[in-house]
């Protein structure tokens, strides 16, 4: 019986994410659009953008390869297989211990590297540029993203995210400096990540100052459909482990009753809704930075998540 | 069946002899990696079936050569087993790959004597019981593939490699010699004897530091990498997969060796050395590796890189290891042994298809290739797995080793030294940066190389390359991706190993629920690559097969986007300095003093605009220069000796015998 509730549970958050991301970005470009006094796109544009991408022909450059057939696929499967282990709304996922935080970090990883990949794969000068940014920004993010974690499971005593969330949920933890710092560190990181203000633009064409739109730009049809839905459920991955990690109340234990888990999920609801219009309020309040400014912005990231490291190696309680 | 072992490296030094005869068959490359293919697979077997008979593994033996009073002591215990499974692995598939690759060598009588010569060296020097034989195998080893660094000897870059090579190589054996000497003082050359010795503490202190700059220059740990991205691209490339794969390894086996199994315990100032060289290492090494443009130059600087990675591991277990956290030291020396043998598999894949682009193409240089993956499509997926695995991206087997580490990096608030406390975060950060640059540095080689059009007309009429060739790296890229879905194999083989060196094992793996491997508790960490792959997998084909189903599976092909202004030549593309661009600018600066020089000549001249890049290597500029400046002047001073006259030689000769005298009598 619990391996059944189990199965369907972890169903549930598969499901459940997959049907959610795109609402989220579609929230956050509302949000943004209503703060510039636009009316903005329908919430669920983001749904109809990605059925008829879907629907519409894949037009493919002459050079392209089997390679960059692929990737959209692998792409979408790494970043879905990262997002369905990371706790929404319950901790009691089944497949929880396959990877850990590490791991999840690292599986992005993969998606990213294939993503670069495509941008190079027809031989245009934008792919590059997209690619070659694209590499330099995660050789710095990446790291950073790294010793946020190593500060956060020195401090829970595990790289296991639900028990990194079950550890945050619990009265052990109290407020602490090397928490904030890891917070800021990983709110910046996870900007970087999702190509948002200010070090990508999520909503610009132009050529020179884009960095994701220029490596996917080649992609047609279901291929961009894919490529988009996965960007969209990477956003939400960060925003769910932002939550789960430094916002861990309300979440359904393993064993809770429908109940707390019911609840659990409306409170899971209102903290994506809550870091959605916050992040949107960040992305409209300052402008895009120029690309040799990125390093120093994440290497800001990078220092702090250290420095909390350093923290927890010096002292157990800070 | 360390008979068995020794009868196949002596098979190995009889088919040196035989290279000479055979050079000059024209099938006698064929017979000759032939042979060394059944040698090695022979060795490759015997060690792995000890590997796994733990009770009967360790086994001696004494030949009656090398010292008259001492003879040629042999051992085979966990440790050997393991190397010489990597040694000979590494043989096998160097071997297999030559069967095609040699038909591209142009005088082979210049690589085939010395080719089962440097594989039996090895062999030789993980077998060796007493430091006579280790010695005398090591240099040897080291001569080897200097004769194959130099087969090329007509450009002179390789020639210059040689040379540097030679002096590092000498310097190595050297600084090992006085190490052995200081070990040897109170107990003779035979291993048995100095691991029975008692050594004073500062004795054992100078033996630590001369070891990690001798095994650690033929390692290539910074800064005694600068002979590595020289001699390592100038060999033929199956060789250069073995000196690369495999060679290094040899060297941290020699360092393992001597460190955990013939000194006492460890003390914790020894890991605080260990650990501030090999993790400058890692980043330094993939931060060279990314500035390169020659496709076998990046494969040798990146190797420097996972060198640092593996010190890394062996500088934690022994810190773990002094404070009496054997449980740990076993976690972290399991991980840096476990990246030995990734590191073994994927580089050497990784050199065997440099190889065959070079050997399709006659290219090194990545700005002269592109979309080769239209052209050599098979050698295009091993390649791919390679670059993929080493750069620590699941579910291959170069994350599984760096995973490891980093475990073992979490549990180090455990420590009680302050010093460690303080350094072992920075070293963390160190290696996640290094790990970062790899998938960079990887993506630039491949998407360069493989992917986009043919920069020149040789990359645009490559043809696949021979069935050897990608036979073997095909046989590595499936290893590369077993050890990364089923790591828990692997770590439970290694377990008598990390008995043996730190006295615990890593928690056995297989049987656990799903071939998940947990390194302490599940609590604290678990990883599932067989999942993780399966999951992948899964996902990705149904989402394939359900969008093919209910939406669309139309496919147009037509010419590229590119913002509605595609151009046809191929120099539009972008390069492999202009992709490390970003990167030079953001860590070169500092790095290697990297300048960029624009030249804009004035609007109505007709010259053309010239971009330069400068890039210095500080560590050659900061410490080789000096050295070679300061001996250059020496030298000078005393070359006044070689004008004497006869009369004033004698002279010099008597007075130098009366003060040989004096110290002697006094």
């Amino acid at each position: 019986m619990s391996a059944l509730r189990d199965i369907l549970s972890q169903g549930a958050q598969m499901s459940l994410v997959l049907g959610l991301a795109p609402l989220l970005t579609g929230f956050v470009r509302k949000v943004k659009a209503r703060l510039l006094r636009r009316r903005g796109p329908p919430l669920l544009q983001p749904y109809r953008d990605l059925i008829r991408l879907m629907r519409k022909d894949v037009v493919l450059a002459d050079n392209a390869s089997w390679l960059f057939r692929v990737i959209p696929y692998l792409m979408f499967a790494g970043t879905w297989v990262a997002v369905s282990l990371v706790p929404t709304f319950g901790n009691g996922l089944l497949f929880s211990w396959t990877a850990d935080l590490i791991a999840i970090i690292a599986l992005l990883g993969s998606a990213r590297f294939f993503q670069a990949l495509a941008g190079m794969d027809v031989g245009t000068a934008f792919g590059g540029i997209g690619s070659s940014r694209e590499v330099m920004i995660a050789s710095l993010a990446e790291p950073a993203m790294l010793i946020t974690v190593f500060s956060v499971a020195m401090i829970a005593g595990s790289t296991q995210l639900s028990y990194v969330a079950e550890f945050m949920g619990s009265d052990a933890v109290g407020l602490r400096v090397s928490l904030g710092m890891a917070f800021v560190a990983l709110t910046i990181v996870a900007l970087a990540e999702n190509a948002r203000i200010p070090v990508d633009n999520p909503a610009t064409h132009l050529e020179l100052t884009m960095v994701h739109e220029a490596m996917v730009l080649e992609y047609s049809g279901r291929h961009l459909a894919l490529i988009d839905l996965s960007s969209q459920l990477k956003l939400l991955l960060y925003v769910s482990l932002i939550a789960c990690v430094f916002l861990p109340w309300g979440t359904a234990t393993a064993d809770a009753s429908v109940a707390r888990l019911v609840s659990g999920a409306l409170l899971y609801f209102g903290k994506l809704t809550v870091l959605g219009f916050l992040l949107a309020v960040f992305e409209t309040s300052i402008a895009k930075m120029r690309v040799f400014r990125i390093p120093e912005f994440l290497g800001a990231a990078l220092m702090l998540a250290l420095l909390a490291t350093l923290l927890r190696f010096v002292s157990g309680s800070l | 069946m360390i008979a068995v072992a020794l009868w196949s490296v002596a098979v190995l030094l009889a088919l040196a002899p035989a290279g000479i005869v055979l050079s000059r068959h024209p099938r006698g490359s064929i017979i000759l990696y032939g042979g060394c293919l059944i040698a090695t697979s022979a060795l490759c077997i015997t060690a792995l079936s000890d590997l796994f008979d733990v009770p009967h593994l360790t086994q001696s033996a004494t030949l009656p050569v090398g010292l008259p009073w001492l003879g040629a002591h042999f051992r085979l215990d966990a440790l050997s087993a393991f190397f010489l499974v990597v040694v000979n692995l590494g043989g096998v598939a160097a071997s297999l790959f030559a069967l095609g690759y040699s038909r591209h060598e142009d005088s082979p009588g210049r690589v085939l004597p010395f080719y089962p010569a440097y594989l039996a060296a090895m062999n030789v020097v993980v077998l060796a019981n007493d430091a006579f034989s280790f010695l005398v195998a090591w240099e040897f080893m080291s001569l080897t593939s200097w004769a194959m660094v130099v087969s090329h000897h007509r450009e002179a870059e390789n020639v210059r490699a040689g040379y540097v090579y030679l002096l590092m190589a000498s310097f190595g054996t050297l600084t090992l010699l006085l190490a052995f000497g200081l070990l040897a003082s109170g107990a003779g050359y035979d291993f048995d004897a100095i691991r029975a010795s008692h050594p004073s503490a500062a004795l054992t202190g100078m033996v630590v530091i001369l070891v990690l700059l001798g095994a650690g220059s033929k390692a290539g740990l910074v800064p005694l990498h600068a002979w590595l991205p020289l001699a390592h691209p100038a060999a033929p490339s199956h060789v250069s997969g073995l000196m690369s794969g495999v060679m290094t390894k040899v060297a941290v086996y020699g360092f393992v060796r001597i460190v955990f199994d013939l000194l006492p315990e460890p003390v914790w100032w020894w890991s605080m050395v260990v650990l501030l060289v090999g993790g400058p290492t890692a980043t330094l090494g993939v931060l060279y590796a990314l500035m390169q443009r020659d496709i076998k130059r990046v494969l040798a600087y990146s190797t420097i890189e996972n060198i640092g990675i593996i010190f890394t591991g062996l500088g934690l277990a022994l810190a773990f290891k002094a404070e009496g956290l054997d449980w740990v030291a076993a976690l972290a020396f399991t991980a840096a042994m476990l990246h030995v043998f990734n590191h073994a598999l994927f580089k050497s894949l990784l050199f065997f298809g440099a190889g065959a682009v070079l050997g399709a193409t006659g290219e090194r240089d990545m700005e002269k290739l592109g979309g080769l993956i239209h052209r050599m499509p098979t050698t295009a997926v091993a390649v791919l797995v390679g670059c993929i695995a080493i750069s620590a991206l699941p579910p291959f087997n170069g994350f599984v080793s760096e995973w490891l580490t980093f475990q073992a990096i979490l549990l180090s608030p455990q420590l009680s030294s302050w010093g460690l406390k303080l350094i072992i975060p920075a070293v963390g950060g160190l290696l996640a940066l290094a790990a970062a640059f790899a998938a960079a540095c990887f993506v630039k080689l491949y998407g360069i190389s493989f992917l986009g059009r043919p920069r020149s007309d040789v990359a645009a009429s490559a043809h696949e390359t021979d069935r050897f060739s990608l036979t073997a790296m095909l046989m590595l890229a499936a290893l590369c991706l077993l050890a990364g879905i089923l790591p828990g194999l692997f770590i439970d083989a290694l377990a008598p190993v990390s008995k043996n060196m730190v006295g615990n094992v890593m928690p056995h793996q297989v049987g656990l629920q799903w071939l998940t491997i947990v390194p302490i508790a599940e609590s604290r960490s678990s990883y599932n690559g067989l999942l993780v792959f399966l999951f992948v997998a899964l996902c990705g084909t149904a989402a394939a097969s359900a969008i093919h189903r209910f939406a669309s599976d139309r496919l147009r092909r037509t010419a590229a986007w590119d913002c509605g202004y595609p151009d046809p030549n191929p120099t539009i593309q972008y390069s492999a300095s202009s992709f490390s661009q970003p990167i030079r600018r953001v860590f070169g600066s500092v790095v290697f003093a990297a300048r960029e020089i624009g030249e804009m000549p004035p609007p109505s001249s007709p010259l053309p605009a010239r971009f330069q890049v400068e890039l210095r290597d500080l560590i050659w500029d900061g410490l080789y220069a000096p050295i070679a400046i300061v001996i250059g002047f020496a030298t000078d001073r005393i070359n006044i000796l070689q004008f004497l006259s006869i009369r004033r030689y004698l002279t010099l000769v008597f007075v130098a015998l009366i003060v040989l005298l004096l110290v002697v009598a006094v």
